[in-house]
């Protein structure tokens, strides 16, 4: 059961285990035992709340940085990784292929912030060739949830 | 002036109109409640599908198909009979693609009937049989399932209703309202009473993708020696998320599809020509979204059923289709009365199970084709109802 309950958990993280063990038909007791055990097991990381942040504040500044990495040998990309994820403006770093090593994504209150952030650490770096930023302008979907979307039923009240 | 009840046919002038039209407008009306009493999918048809649609009309593909369906989605329809119910149709000949699975129930019904002839309908059920056999000349014969059969058609009940005028036995399983599915031990009792008599078998199958408990759908027509007599219904609207395209299909004996053909060819044409090229990605590449779909469905089942036992009624396990039928007689109220204070009191909409027939009298149907927060706030309040009410 452990895909289907980290799939519907994945969806919403506030439903009780006693209505997943509904959902899953099982007991209340062995939901409670496998959530445990996923936690444990650092496979489920965390609860978090998805948030349309640009209906809050209008000042955060959010980018996309491509950077490209002098070639590393095995475990090289891990230790690069390392010290760009310890910077808290880090918000995400994947090791990606193609034209680019390392996706970012950064988070700052101003415009000002993030190139600073960029300039003054980051192209600092030995390991760094070159960086590229994408500021983001409009989040239209994240986390599988569509974000500017009238939510209406389109279907008829009632059909047999 | 035009007395217009004399030009009216009577056979078409005698359909009773749905009893709780009534009902469906107050409801209409109400912007606030939150329903159950949709028959569709919530989900939006599988974008791969729909830009299969897209391409189509891109590729210009505005034109009439041949009068049965482009050869390219029956061959997809023999192959997805095959894969899943190991059936055999050849796509030539025994393949007839349809406005949506009403219309091949039509065509069959009309293909089939002789002014007089009976037409077995176990009930509850889906409300189109009656009205498209009657308008075929037949006469409708209810048989009523009961709960305490899980809804099944039993060899009894069915041999009860034979007479020598029976021509037609519908098969509606997995059934609408009630969510009965037939297993194949069910199957071969039907099987064996009608082994030896020419009635003909009408098994829409059209909920088939959408079963439950592990239970997956056995098509009538793999029943041994039933294949002959069998006119197999499906169609894309449920299992894909299609509503809206019209689209389904029929199989049969050759012999039978040919004259079905004849009345599909001068009655519709062709069906429509964008929703074919949509189905034929449907039926290529899209088993993965129905699974996931199906397992989505399955959730909110479950979580209807147990609101409904714990609020202590009676409630059937429904182990195909996307309903729960639960029996609120207890209350003391008609499916109507039921339907109609849950409406006032607490702005949800179900639908009177008589709507399916006099034996859904007692019974409400509700759809789970709605997101778990929906039912779940659907099924607060109806608690909260049957609390204050119970007996």
């Amino acid at each position: 059961m452990n895909k289907e309950l980290l799939s519907i958990l994945e969806k919403n993280s506030r439903i009780t285990p006693s209505e997943i063990a509904v959902m899953l038909g099982t007991t209340e007791d062995s939901v409670k035992e496998e959530i445990k055990k996923l936690e444990d097991e650092k496979i489920i990381l965390g609860y978090r709340t998805l948030i349309n942040w640009e209906q809050v504040e209008k000042d955060t500044i959010k980018a996309y940085i491509e950077l490209k990495i002098t070639p590393q040998a095995a475990k090289g990309f891990d230790r690069v990784a390392e010290k760009i994820y310890k910077y808290p403006q880090v918000k995400s770093l994947t090791l990606m292929s193609g034209a680019y090593d390392l996706l970012l994504e950064v988070e700052g209150e101003t415009l000002r912030d993030v190139a600073m952030f960029v300039s003054e650490k980051l192209s600092q770096m030995d390991s760094v060739i070159a960086t590229t930023t994408h500021f983001v302008l409009t989040t239209y979907k994240k986390e599988n949830v569509i974000f500017q979307h009238p939510d209406t039923d389109p279907r008829e009240v009632i059909t047999l | 002036m035009i007395n217009y009840e004399n030009v009216i046919s009577k056979v078409a002038g005698n359909i009773p109109p749905s009893g709780i039209r009534k009902f469906f407008d107050i409801v209409s009306e109400m912007k606030d409640a939150i329903s159950l009493g949709v028959g569709e999918p919530d989900f939006v048809t599988p974008w791969p599908i729909r830009e299969a649609g897209i391409q189509a009309l891109e590729r210009g593909k505005t034109h009439y198909t041949s009068n049965a369906g482009t050869i390219e989605l029956r061959r997809e329809i023999a192959g997805f009979l095959k894969r899943k119910y190991a059936l055999t149709y050849d796509p030539n000949s025994e393949i007839i693609v349809t406005v949506g699975g009403s219309e091949a129930i039509d065509v069959t019904l009309r293909a089939l009937l002789e002014p007089g002839d009976e037409v077995l309908i176990p009930e509850p059920s889906f409300v189109c049989y009656k009205p498209c056999t009657a308008l075929a000349g037949g006469i409708p014969v209810p048989i009523v399932t009961e709960e305490k059969d899980n809804f099944r058609l039993t060899k009894e009940k069915l041999l009860e209703k034979i007479t020598p005028k029976t021509k037609v036995l519908i098969l509606p399983f997995p059934n609408n309202p009630t969510g009965a599915i037939m297993e194949k031990e069910d199957l071969e009792e039907i099987a064996s009473v009608l082994r030896d008599t020419n009635i003909i078998v009408l098994s829409d199958e059209i909920y088939s993708e959408l079963t439950y408990n592990g239970k997956k759908h056995v098509s009538f027509a793999s029943i041994d020696g039933m294949w002959e007599r069998t006119v197999t219904i499906n169609g894309f609207s449920k299992a894909f998320a299609m509503t809206g395209w019209r689209l389904g299909f029929a199989a049969a004996p050759r012999p039978l599809a040919q004259v079905m053909y004849k009345i599909h060819q001068y009655a519709i044409m062709c069906a429509p020509t964008v929703s074919q090229a949509a189905a034929v990605e449907a039926l290529r590449n899209c088993d993965d979204d129905v699974e996931n779909m199906c397992r989505e469905y399955n959730h909110r089942r479950r979580i209807l059923v147990d609101g409904f036992r714990k609020m202590g009624l009676s409630c059937f396990e429904p182990e195909g289709a996307f309903y729960v039928f639960p029996n609120i007689s207890s209350l003391g109220y008609s499916s109507e009365e039921f339907a109609q204070k849950l409406l006032e009191e607490e702005k949800v909409a179900v639908v009177p199970g008589n709507a399916f027939g006099q034996s859904g009298e007692g019974f409400v149907r509700c759809s789970y084709a709605y997101s778990i927060e929906n039912i779940k706030e659907a099924l607060r309040r109806i608690a909260s109802f049957v609390e204050r009410h119970k007996k």
